[in-house]
């Protein structure tokens, strides 16, 4: 069955708006629309009558004087940029907030392959292509790919990230309208780039815990992760009374200080990174002696290993 | 009868052709006179001929993405030749059509006429520089005969590098070696303005079309390297495994989008600075008025390629790139805007109150002014960074660039070629036949654009062969304006061709215009003046007396 696509009436002119963020970016480019008509309407305009008013063999006034124009420059070179201005701020500030995913957002993971999209929820429960959300809280895509570069766009948001193959990237929003809207792949990819298209199903939070018991899982993200860290035996080494590794507990988000004298933030790429390729970003005060993983984890193990990694906190003394 | 046709007629000479002077068309008819030419002229033919090849190559496979876009279940093509047509229409119309496209026909053949003087500075390296293109040509043909490239024009790794099962090293190596005869046109470009203007030619004194070459050139200086060097650097990546891009080698693919577009944004400035030019000359030529704020014209075309610079990041605002860096590029590509506000609307200005006529040419020039406003603004849309976020690499990127790219740069190409083709051929093309197909681009453009900047909106993504149904009403308009366009492109294409055997013979200077070129024959003799002009008047003098030559 085709779920009915919100928006997809072959005569609107208009896309479906999900969340507040969408409309605020609406009213953006609809008012970034208005100046523009007031800015382009009287150049068309002018040079129509002009054209005309001024055509060769009409007997018509056509003195003028050469006199100095520096203050006629200067105006329309400045105002027209004064009144953009404003929709460069207006637009950043929007953005900032795109850019900064709140504290308490239930986090999804995404990998995007040649050519869908995988996505996993915190309890487990794995998707193909299609994405479902609960409405009024606030989701953060955490991405990667597992080959070329991809770009997860969520038109009905208004919302895009690319997603690539060496760093994990994110998305976030709150959508507030329950319905299907469409998500696709808008970095070229290859072959079937185009196909590289689902649904996203903004759901109300009592469907969406029906839909997660549906869709089942035996283990979160976590737990898989956890699973995968003990049968590569990472435990055997990163442990809290061994010498040879660092201790992880506690380490997702913290400062690390490098050999080479800078710091850098535990984070997801980070962490991944040190799994893949353990020479590099060598750790101050360490011996650098850990086996790289490259070729032998896949891309969702990594995200499961690094899920489980998070969870582990300091022992509370 | 239209005022202008009038013009003509006062000035059309009875003369019978064996009494013509010799000039650069008729004193020698040899292949090899042709082919091994070092006169700027011929070698601007020569480009003009093999750009028009590239032209209609790059129109077919656009014609062909059209074809397959009025279905959207993708079943006219396979999507691996779906993408490899769009990857060869950008491919072709980007290197091989708008960026030799007015430098290196116009340019060639007008700079020297423009400043006086009899040649560019380096002939030989000029006739080198043809031949490279051809070399480079000649790869991007094979590339086509052997099977084609599906990477995209923008090349992205580690898709073209590691992934793409297509021949993307001898398209690589096309687009590389094309770029050194951009880089040597640049150069000797810029040491024919430095050096060989005529007495009294002082820069102030110098057409705008020669200031925006000026800017241009150095864009191909400067910039060209830059993409040279990345896709030399691609090339060892996947020919040599050496890792650049690629993480799985150690790469990072985001630092191929930064090397690309650092070539890539600039050279934006390369198609659009000339056909400023152009349209200058245009609009001052068909209103016989001075160029309005001669000067700031001038300086803005040095703005653009300078700040043309600093705004590549535009281009990645949704790839990671840090918020501080986003927030700078988006602030520095609205300061784009001031140097383009000040060509329109003193384009504008040079209108008013002018003596208009509206010949193909000046159709042309008013067609530009209102498609480049539209691409401009629009540019400002997906340069705020919200906006962005929703627009990018959608339908919205693909209008905006063609309102910029076929809008203004085409528009200008196609209006600069009815303004000197007498002085180019020494014949008149049809007028009326000129206006209709004027006509038939303009609308036939915007019929085939417009709906795209809704397509955007509406959220469909660019580079898709399959689409959801609901775009495909606006996409069967896209496609019908397409046949509108591509027929308004077939008119100038006959009678131009018509007019080297039946046009009018043409005089000196069939517009009434200003500048050196039209102080001398149509054609010009070999050395393009009698003598050395010597230039004591301003330019544009057209409420001053006509000049005189000495």
């Amino acid at each position: 069955m085709t779920p009915d696509i919100a928006g997809s009436h072959p005569l609107a002119l208009w896309p479906a708006a999900a969340s507040r963020s969408a409309t605020e970016v609406d009213h953006l480019i609809l008012a970034f629309t208005g100046i523009t008509l007031v800015l382009t309407v009287p150049i068309f305009l002018a040079i129509t009558y002009f054209a005309l008013r001024y055509r060769a063999g009409r007997n018509t006034v056509r003195r003028h004087t050469e006199g100095r124009d520096v203050k006629i420059e200067l105006s329309w070179m400045l105002i027209p940029f004064a009144l953009t201005l404003g929709f460069f701020l207006w637009g950043a500030i929007i953005f900032n907030t795109e850019l900064h995913p709140p504290g308490d957002s239930m986090e999804i993971q995404a990998i995007g392959r040649q050519w869908m999209w995988k996505f996993e929820h915190p309890g487990g429960q794995a998707e193909i292509n299609d994405l479902h959300v609960p409405a009024g809280q606030n989701i953060m895509i955490n991405m990667i790919s597992q080959d070329v570069i991809h770009s997860l766009y969520l038109p009905a948001l208004r919302i895009q990230m690319e997603t690539l193959p060496n760093r994990y990237t994110q998305v976030w929003f709150k959508a507030d309208r329950p319905g299907t809207y469409r998500l696709y792949c808008s970095e070229y990819c290859g072959t079937d780039h185009s196909k590289m298209d689902g649904n996203l199903t903004i759901m109300s939070p009592g469907d969406f815990a029906n839909w997660l018991t549906e869709a089942g899982s035996t283990q979160s993200l976590a737990a898989i992760g956890a699973r995968l860290y003990a049968a590569y035996g990472c435990g055997g080494c990163h442990n809290d009374n061994a010498r040879v590794a660092p201790s992880l507990a506690g380490i997702y988000g913290s400062e690390i200080k490098l050999a080479d004298g800078t710091t850098t933030i535990a984070d997801d790429t980070f962490l991944r990174n040190k799994i893949l390729n353990p020479d590099t970003q060598k750790i101050a005060g360490t011996k650098q002696v850990m086996p790289s993983f490259h070729g032998i984890l896949k891309e969702d193990d990594l995200t499961h290993i690094v899920a489980y990694i998070r969870t582990l906190r300091e022992p509370t003394q | 009868m239209s005022p202008s046709d009038a013009v003509m007629r006062d000035h059309s000479t009875a003369r019978p052709a064996v009494d013509r002077p010799a000039d650069y068309l008729h004193e020698q008819h040899t292949l090899r006179s042709w082919f091994f030419s070092t006169d700027h002229k011929r070698i601007g033919l020569l480009y003009l001929a093999s750009i028009t090849f590239f032209f209609v190559l790059g129109a077919i496979a656009a014609c062909l993405v059209r074809l397959a876009l009025i279905v959207p279940d993708g079943t006219i093509f396979s999507s691996d030749t779906y993408n490899k047509l769009f990857t060869m229409h950008g491919v072709i119309m980007i290197w091989f059509f708008l960026i030799p496209s007015i430098p290196a026909t116009f340019g060639n053949f007008l700079l020297p006429l423009m400043i006086g003087a009899k040649d560019v500075a380096f002939p030989h390296l000029n006739l080198a520089s043809f031949y490279i293109f051809i070399t480079g040509a000649l790869f991007t043909l094979i590339t086509l005969v052997i099977g084609g490239v599906d990477t995209g024009w923008t090349f992205y790794a580690p898709f073209s590098t590691t992934f793409s099962n297509t021949y993307v090293i001898p398209a690589l190596i096309g687009v590389i070696i094309v770029g050194f005869s951009s880089i040597l046109t640049g150069l000797n470009f810029v040491v024919t303005i430095h050096k060989m203007r005529c007495p009294g030619m002082t820069w102030f004194r110098m057409p705008i079309f020669v200031w925006t070459l000026y800017a241009t050139s150095l864009i191909f200086l400067l910039a060209t390297p830059v993409i040279t060097i990345a896709l030399i650097l691609l090339v060892m990546e996947r020919a040599f495994g050496i890792g650049v891009f690629d993480p799985r080698l150690g790469g990072d693919p985001v630092l191929f989008e930064h090397l690309f577009w650092f070539y890539s944004h600039p050279a934006v400035y390369i198609m659009v600075l000339p056909g400023m030019g152009v349209i200058t000359e245009l609009v001052a030529a068909f209103s016989q008025k001075k160029v309005f704020g001669y000067r700031f014209v001038a300086y803005a075309s040095i703005a653009l390629a300078s700040v043309t610079f600093l705004v590549w990041g535009h281009h990645m605002f949704v790839n990671g790139e840090s918020q501080l860096a986003a927030t700078i590029f988006s602030l520095l590509s609205f300061a784009v805007a001031v140097p383009s506000a000040v060509k329109v609307y003193n384009w504008t200005a040079t209108i008013h109150k002018g003596s208009i006529h509206l010949d193909t040419p000046m159709l042309y020039a008013m067609g530009y002014i209102g498609l480049f406003v539209l691409g401009g603004l629009t540019g400002l849309f997906l340069a705020t960074l919200a906006i962005d976020a929703h627009l990018h690499d959608t339908y919205f990127v693909v209008a905006h660039f063609h309102y910029i790219m076929v809008g203004g740069t085409m528009l200008a190409f196609l209006g600069g070629l009815h303004y000197w083709w007498p002085k180019f051929t020494g014949r008149m093309y049809p007028e009326a036949f000129g206006r209709v197909g004027a006509g038939l681009i303009f609308v036939g453009f915007n019929v085939t654009f417009f709906p795209q900047f809704i397509l955007g909106y509406l959220g469909m993504p660019r580079r898709y062969h399959v689409y959801p149904p609901e775009f495909q009403l606006l996409n069967i308009m896209s496609s019908a304006g397409a046949t509108i366009l591509a027929a308004g492109y077939f008119f100038p294409m006959v009678y131009l061709i018509w007019s080297l055997w039946y046009g009018k013979k043409a005089p000196a200077n069939p517009w009434n215009a200003k500048g050196l070129e039209w102080t001398t024959s149509s054609p010009p003799p070999t050395h393009n003046f009698l003598n050395t002009p010597v230039v004591d008047f301003e330019p544009y003098g057209y409420e001053n007396k006509a000049p005189e030559i000495g």
